[in-house]
């Protein structure tokens, strides 16, 4: 479904993806894992066309979207739920979810759309008018899902889903991503620091360090790994 | 703790009246005047002496009284809680009661044609800070050069009225679609650009008009200005004391006493119809998918990308619809006027709507008719102290942003606020 290969991103003079290759096939969970600042996050950023890839190509669905604008890349139906959520604080709850919708047909399926979107995460319904500032980390991180399954997309990439969250809150959101993977049937691309939960959840999995993909394999492979268990794994996935 | 607290205010004021000295101290302070045929340094200590004693005390009573956060005395939060909360809940029939003030101010005992000029003033900036608030307070696109597609508005009404002789009507969307493209004009350029470049950018875009107008002498006839801008028709009534041989005009045609009024009221409902409809465009286009990406787009910009919203398109019209207002007001202010020059688009215009949508709270709609209302009209109660508006316009500014730093009506609650700690207790 999404084939990225010897892709290479720079900021000005620094290189932060030195020829990534990676393969995610329809209906998969495939999580990206690694440390800070190994390029994570710009692999999505160049996946959704917010960064552009200066040399590689990246295939959705048979098709070069390396050169398309972000927002052609969304009506494909490649979503993104960017790192730190970024949803609108000052904007409602509502308000959020209908520019989530904006790509899709101009948010026509709105009512039906929300109402996946509540069933997923209950607790949106009840917060409809407020600010989205003034949800909760983990309230704030649902929203921002939410707003990015509005778009009804094929394949939904999860920037770090459990940053600065609490744990229990957590739980729920990797439950979610589950359900949205199985019922749903949408692809997801996960990358996260939280490597132990993410390999559990995972298919299959890819470990990113300085740029470079190093290893990959299933994610139960890849949890009994002891150079993945040094790096990743110790202290157990941080509570 | 708190004599600690007391000697660092003295301290801060101390440096404030320092600041005060270095910069009132030449300014002020050394005056030069011509004795002789020569010119004489002539000092003035004892002004600066004053303006440093009041910069001075005024910081140390604004730290002592305003900053300090563990006094009693919580002036700012008190006034300003209170104005926010009535006009939170009574919103809509503040609304009401001063839309029905309006309709019905010309006809009140004490209106005369000096108030009615005042207020025909207000409803041109009030449309012209709403028109801007959908630049700055929707899309938060800091635009400082909005004054030229007041200008751009105005010359083209004026042109096409005089060249080709067109009503008021037909000249009206034609200024706003100009305007219009030349806020796309601006706003191509501008694109990646965000704070305070473009700023910059926008402050240079205003100016470039400004200097346009005055040199293209063979259009706009530069410095002298375009005269004779035919005045509007009610609805092809003319506003005449001594109609032609066989014409209508609107006191004829209504049976009425000819008056010089009439003309006057009816360019007051005209702008004032204008500025509603602005407000109620802005209102609405808040609740369609366009608005509400404008105020993504404030929010985040990267955000909106990887949502599908596409922010070229979304701050072109922005742009264009923001200029397009500001250029219907540009056509009032040149049929108004029935003469326009370069003078009347200075930078300072600008500055003055700026000022009215920051001071009025950014995105608030009720704020912009809070700030023109005390902005312009203290302007106006100071008509007669030429020497001293400034100082009272800047003295307001400061006052606005020491009480209420986030505008009048601030619609952009803080997120967080800065309480008292409660885990320390």
């Amino acid at each position: 479904m999404l084939l990225i290969s010897k892709v290479e991103t720079f900021y000005g003079n620094i290189q932060a993806l030195r020829g990534v290759d990676v393969k995610v096939n329809s209906g998969e969970i495939v999580t990206l894992i690694g440390s800070n600042g190994a390029g994570k996050s710009t692999l999505l950023m160049t996946i959704s066309g917010v960064n552009k890839a200066s040399t590689g190509e990246i295939l959705f669905d048979d098709q070069h979207i390396e050169n398309l604008p972000p927002h052609e890349i969304v009506n494909l139906g490649i979503s993104q739920v960017p790192e730190g959520r970024r949803i609108f604080s000052r904007l409602s709850v509502e308000d959020n979810l209908r520019l989530g919708a904006s790509a899709y047909e101009k948010g026509k399926n709105f009512d039906t759309d929300a109402k996946d979107v509540y069933d997923l995460f209950p607790v949106l319904k009840d917060r409809l008018n407020q600010r989205g500032g003034t949800l909760s980390g983990g309230e704030q991180q649902m929203l921002a899902i939410g707003r990015a399954m509005m778009a009804r997309p094929k394949m939904l990439l999860l920037d770090e889903p459990s940053l600065g969250i609490a744990p229990k809150l957590v739980n729920q959101i990797f439950v979610a991503i589950k359900n949205i993977n199985k019922e749903k049937k949408v692809t997801i691309f996960l990358v996260e620091q939280n490597a132990k939960k993410a390999l559990e959840l995972a298919d299959r999995g890819y470990v990113l360090v300085n740029g470079n993909v190093t290893l990959e394999g299933t994610g139960q492979d890849l949890l009994k790994n002891k150079d993945i268990q040094a790096a990743y794994l110790e202290g157990g996935g941080k509570k | 703790m708190r004599k600690n607290f007391l000697y660092l205010s003295i301290k801060d004021s101390l440096f404030t009246g320092l600041i005060a000295l270095a910069l009132f101290g030449p300014i002020v302070g050394l005056r030069t005047v011509a004795k002789n045929e020569v010119l004489v340094v002539s000092p003035k200590w004892f002004i600066v002496l004053v303006i440093v004693i009041v910069c001075a005390l005024g910081r140390f009573l604004t730290n002592l009284y305003i900053y300090n956060r563990d006094q009693k005395f919580g002036i700012q939060s008190t006034i300003g809680k209170s104005i926010t909360n009535f006009l939170d809940t009574k919103g809509t029939q503040i609304a009401l009661s001063a839309i029905i003030f309006s309709v019905i101010f010309p006809f009140l005992p004490f209106t005369d044609r000096y108030l009615m000029d005042i207020a025909i003033m207000m409803l041109t900036y009030i449309m012209l800070g709403w028109g801007l608030n959908i630049v700055i307070g929707l899309a938060g696109l800091l635009d400082l050069g909005y004054v030229a597609f007041y200008a751009v508005g105005a010359y083209s009404y004026a042109l096409f009225a005089i060249h080709f002789g067109w009503s008021f009507w037909i000249c009206l969307p034609i200024a706003g679609i100009f305007a219009a493209m030349f806020g796309v004009l601006l706003g191509f350029p501008v694109l990646r650009l965000r704070g305070d470049y473009l700023a910059i950018v926008t402050l240079a875009f205003g100016e470039m008009i400004r200097i346009l107008l005055l040199n293209w002498y063979q259009l706009t006839k530069g410095p002298d200005g375009l005269t004779g801008i035919p005045r509007p028709s009610f609805f092809g009534l003319p506003f005449k004391s001594f109609p032609d041989e066989g014409e209508q005009t609107f006191h004829t045609f209504f049976g009425l006493e000819y008056s010089p009024m009439q003309r006057i009221i009816f360019l007051y409902y005209l702008i004032l119809v204008l500025a509603l409809i602005t407000n109620l465009f802005t209102i609405k286009i808040r609740r369609l998918p366009i608005g509400r990406a404008w105020e993504a787009l404030r929010e985040d910009e990267i955000a909106c990308k990887s949502l599908g919203v596409n922010p070229r398109n979304t701050k072109l019209t922005a742009f264009a619809i923001g200029a397009m207002f500001g250029g219907f007001a540009g056509s009032f202010f040149a049929t108004r006027q029935a003469f326009i020059s370069p003078e009347s688009f200075t930078f300072i215009e600008s500055a003055i709507i700026v000022a009215i949508v920051v001071l009025g709270g950014m995105g608030s709609q009720t704020g912009v008719v809070l700030a023109t209302v005390f902005l312009i009209g203290l302007i106006e109660v100071f008509r007669d102290f030429e020497s001293y508006r400034m100082i009272a316009f800047g003295g307001a500014m400061v006052l606005i942003m020491i009480f209420r730093p986030r505008g009048i009506l601030a619609t952009r609650k803080p997120t967080i606020t800065l309480q008292k700690k409660e885990a320390t207790k």
